[in-house]
Order: structure tokens, then C-alpha cells, then sequence
């Protein structure tokens, strides 16, 4: 039974759209940074996105990634530190379109990133529509702190699942914990259930 | 980016607030009994859950203010348009129940005997500052050595917060240098620094990359990317600083 803090009642009575936002959640119309460490620039000329670990390896450039077929969607992302922001805009590569590109039948990825950060997911969830690399948002290149170059959006997932400067993905036969998952995050993040930590 | 993995299941907790302090006039530390509490490290945060008599319920994260092995505290500055901080800054007694779970994060810590005894660059923006006192006070309570800058950006001395035991720290002698910039209003005759900061002032500040510091930077988003990023201009490797942002880019 939770304590009851009297004169504590909730502040923004504005309406937040029904089944939009996930249990702990407020809406933002900021979009915040949480990032580990500086922010990498790495020059365009340099960059790759890459999957490891299939049959056969593949490698795009930064011409070639943008001459993928690419979508703009429009989603709710929402962070574990419990901002959401809603409709959201992103340009970018469905992970279909990558994971087509490869021939596998690991059931994990481990995204790894410029910086060193890495996070886990199911194949799984990378697949039918439901996430994509994106280099666009609102329209425009999608700014450093953001995570451009290019970042995963995986948005139904807690958002640092959507790693910021990815570079790739390395296929796995089993789950392995990522930056945050090392820390004691947890291992899928589904912000509707609130699995925040390891163990919710 | 490697380090201490956390384990097990966070569960929430009743903590009662034991003490309050008003640091400025918009910022309030609170000392809080967990009976429960298994201890944190320098640098993690908590969470708090309040509960209205409606059942209406919000979460929010706040870095742990104290030293492991002192009590729990967390130093809350009041957002006028924010839901929980007026409570906490405002109307919490002591004696009142509210509930915690944590502690979290296991990156940005300060563990002396992992994290080396290359000097600390710790670089705080505004409320920034509370886990960087977390670790100068572990510093302090371990009997550490190791040399310590703080950089503390703040608009006015008026809104410093710890004013009083970081002028106390503040001991060459100990190891211990407090520079500020106050970036807005600065009192009659100072002679410190007046402004946001720049690669000029790192330079100045920063240990050389030669004496293998480790830098640990917390405040707004413009704040750590000036820091980060001037740190990485002077030759810090990435992985040697450890960032906690808050607060919005304005404009994406």
C-alpha cells in the first residue's frame, strides 16, 4: 500500500490522448539528450552501417544508405526516464529492407555504435515495420546529440533501445546484454509493462 | 565501457523524510531513512513515487546527493511548471512517507579503486553539481588523494548550491580546487570567471590529458555538450568522460 502524500495532486490536467502514453510516463514537447559521454562526430566519409555475423557480411556506405528506399513515419517515442513525446517524425531505412539484405537465423541483435555504446534486442522486433535506422528527423538531417548521423528507432521499446550513431548490427544465437542492460536495465524495455530495470 | 553490473530486482520502498535543508531558494535536500536500502555508489540516482489521496501517482529520477555509507539524500531544485519538485522543495514535512526504489546507473560512479588515481575533472551545470558532491564527499570519507578540480557554471552565487562545504572543501592543500563561472550576475569584485563555458576556460581547468584524468560531467544538454566535447578537443579519450545530461535542447 503507497503512502499517500497529501497535497500532492496531479499539476497538468491536460487531457493526454487515451492509450498514447505508457504507466509512469509524461508527455514532453522538449526532446531531452541522455548520452553516457560526448558526442562522437564521425565524418560522413567514414561512416558504414554494417551486419555482422550473417552468411555473408554486408557493409553500405553513406551514399549507398541513402540510396536505400527510405520512409518517414511518425511515432511516440518514450524514454525510460519517463518523458514521452508524441508524434515524432523520422526518415530513414526500414530494418526489413536491411535485414533482407542478409541471409540468417540468429534470433538477437546487438547494435553497436560510434562511442562504444551497444544495446540488445530481439530479431524479432526489428522486423515488420516496426523499426528503422533513421537520419531525418522533422524533416532535417538529424543533429549529433540526437544521435546523427544515424540512429536506430525502435519506438516501441523504451527509446534507448533506439541507440543513438549506430554503425551495425551483430546477429546472435543468444541474448546478450548491452550498455544499459550491463547496469541493470532491463533486458527488453516494454514501456507498456514498465520494464524499466532488470527484474520488472 | 565496461563496469559494476547491477543485479536482482528493484523493488519500491517507503522512506521517510528525516531532514530538510534549503540550499538556495529554489533548491531543498532531503535526507531520507530506507530501511531497506542496500547502498549506492558515488553518482547513482533513485527514484521517487508519490501517491495523491486520488490515486493519481508520478514517478520521477533524482541523483543520490550523499556518500555510500551516509544516509540517503537527494537535492531537488523546484521547476515552477514541474509536478513533483514544487512537492518536494515546497510541501514535504519531515516525518512524511513517500516511496524509492534504487539505486540506479552503474556508469557514471566514482569507485576509487576501479576508477584509477588519475585526477578528477568534475564539471557541474546548475543542479548538475548533487552527484558530483556525492563523489567529493566519498572522496573525502575514504581519505582519497586524488586531486580534484570542480568547475561549477551557476548563473549567480545566490543560486550555488552547497556554497558552504564547497568553500570548505575548496583546499589546495587537500586536493581540492573549486573554480566557478558565474554566468549571469557576479558580485561586487569578482575576479573569477564570468561566462558560459568555452574551450578557453577547459583548457585552463582540465588536468592534462597527460596525467590521466577522468572527467565527470552533469547539467543541462548545451552545458555537458560544451564540456564533452571542448574535453575531447583537448585530447580526452571519450570513454575517460562520463556524462549525465538533463533538461531540453530547445530546438531539436
Amino acid at each position: 500500500m503507497s503512502p499517500i502524500s497529501r497535497g500532492f495532486h496531479r499539476r497538468h490536467e491536460e487531457a493526454e490522448p487515451a492509450g498514447r502514453v505508457p504507466p509512469g510516463q509524461y508527455v514532453t514537447h522538449d526532446f531531452p539528450v541522455l548520452s553516457a559521454g560526448p558526442t562522437p562526430h564521425t565524418p560522413l566519409a567514414h561512416w558504414t552501417f554494417s551486419i555482422e555475423g550473417a552468411k555473408s557480411p554486408v557493409s553500405w556506405t553513406w551514399p549507398e544508405f541513402q540510396a536505400l528506399p527510405a520512409e518517414t513515419v511518425t511515432v511516440d517515442v518514450h524514454c525510460v526516464t519517463r518523458w514521452s513525446k508524441l508524434d515524432t517524425s523520422w526518415t530513414g531505412v526500414s530494418l526489413d529492407v536491411l535485414l533482407d539484405a542478409v541471409s540468417y537465423d540468429a534470433p538477437y541483435i546487438l547494435a553497436f555504435c560510434d562511442g562504444g555504446y551497444t544495446t540488445n534486442l530481439p530479431v524479432a522486433d526489428l522486423k515488420g515495420g516496426k523499426a528503422w535506422v533513421a537520419y531525418s528527423y522533422d524533416g532535417k538531417p538529424l543533429p549529433p546529440e540526437h544521435g546523427g548521423p544515424a540512429r536506430l528507432l525502435v519506438p516501441h521499446l523504451y527509446f534507448w533501445k533506439s541507440a543513438k550513431w549506430v554503425r551495425g548490427l551483430r546477429l546472435r544465437e543468444v541474448d546478450a546484454p548491452g550498455f544499459w542492460e550491463m547496469y541493470g536495465y532491463h533486458m527488453y524495455g516494454d514501456p507498456w509493462k514498465e520494464q524499466r530495470y532488470a527484474g520488472d | 565501457m565496461e563496469g559494476t553490473a547491477v543485479r536482482g530486482r528493484l523493488t519500491w520502498q517507503t522512506a521517510t523524510v528525516g531532514a530538510v535543508t534549503d540550499e538556495t531558494a529554489s533548491v531543498r535536500t532531503l535526507v531520507l531513512s530506507v530501511p531497506d536500502w542496500t547502498g549506492h555508489q558515488a553518482g547513482q540516482h533513485l527514484d521517487i513515487r508519490l501517491t495523491a489521496d486520488d490515486g493519481y501517482r508520478a514517478e520521477r529520477s533524482y541523483s543520490i546527493a550523499s556518500a555510500p555509507g551516509e544516509p540517503v539524500a537527494i537535492t531537488v531544485e523546484r521547476l515552477d511548471d514541474g509536478e513533483v519538485s514544487p512537492y518536494l522543495t515546497q510541501d514535504v514535512q519531515i516525518g512524511d512517507e513517500i516511496e524509492v526504489r534504487g539505486p540506479i546507473g552503474g556508469y557514471f560512479i566514482w569507485d576509487p579503486p576501479v576508477s584509477g588515481d588519475g585526477p578528477l575533472l568534475l564539471a557541474a551545470g546548475g543542479s548538475g553539481v548533487v552527484p558530483l558532491r556525492a563523489i567529493l564527499r566519498h572522496r573525502g570519507l575514504v581519505g582519497s588523494s586524488v586531486p580534484v578540480h570542480l568547475l561549477y557554471s551557476v548563473r549567480s552565487q545566490a543560486e550555488v548550491i552547497y556554497r558552504s562545504e564547497l568553500d570548505h572543501l575548496n583546499q589546495e592543500a587537500d586536493g581540492v580546487k573549486v573554480i566557478y563561472t558565474l554566468t549571469r550576475q557576479q558580485p561586487p569584485g569578482w575576479t573569477g570567471y564570468a561566462r558560459r563555458v568555452d574551450q578557453q576556460m577547459m583548457a585552463e581547468v582540465a588536468w592534462p590529458v597527460a596525467s590521466g584524468p577522468l572527467a565527470y560531467v552533469c547539467g543541462p544538454t548545451n552545458f555537458v555538450e560544451a564540456v564533452a566535447s571542448d574535453l575531447v578537443a583537448l585530447g580526452y579519450p571519450p570513454l575517460r568522460v562520463k556524462t549525465e545530461r538533463f533538461g531540453a535542447t530547445g530546438t531539436p
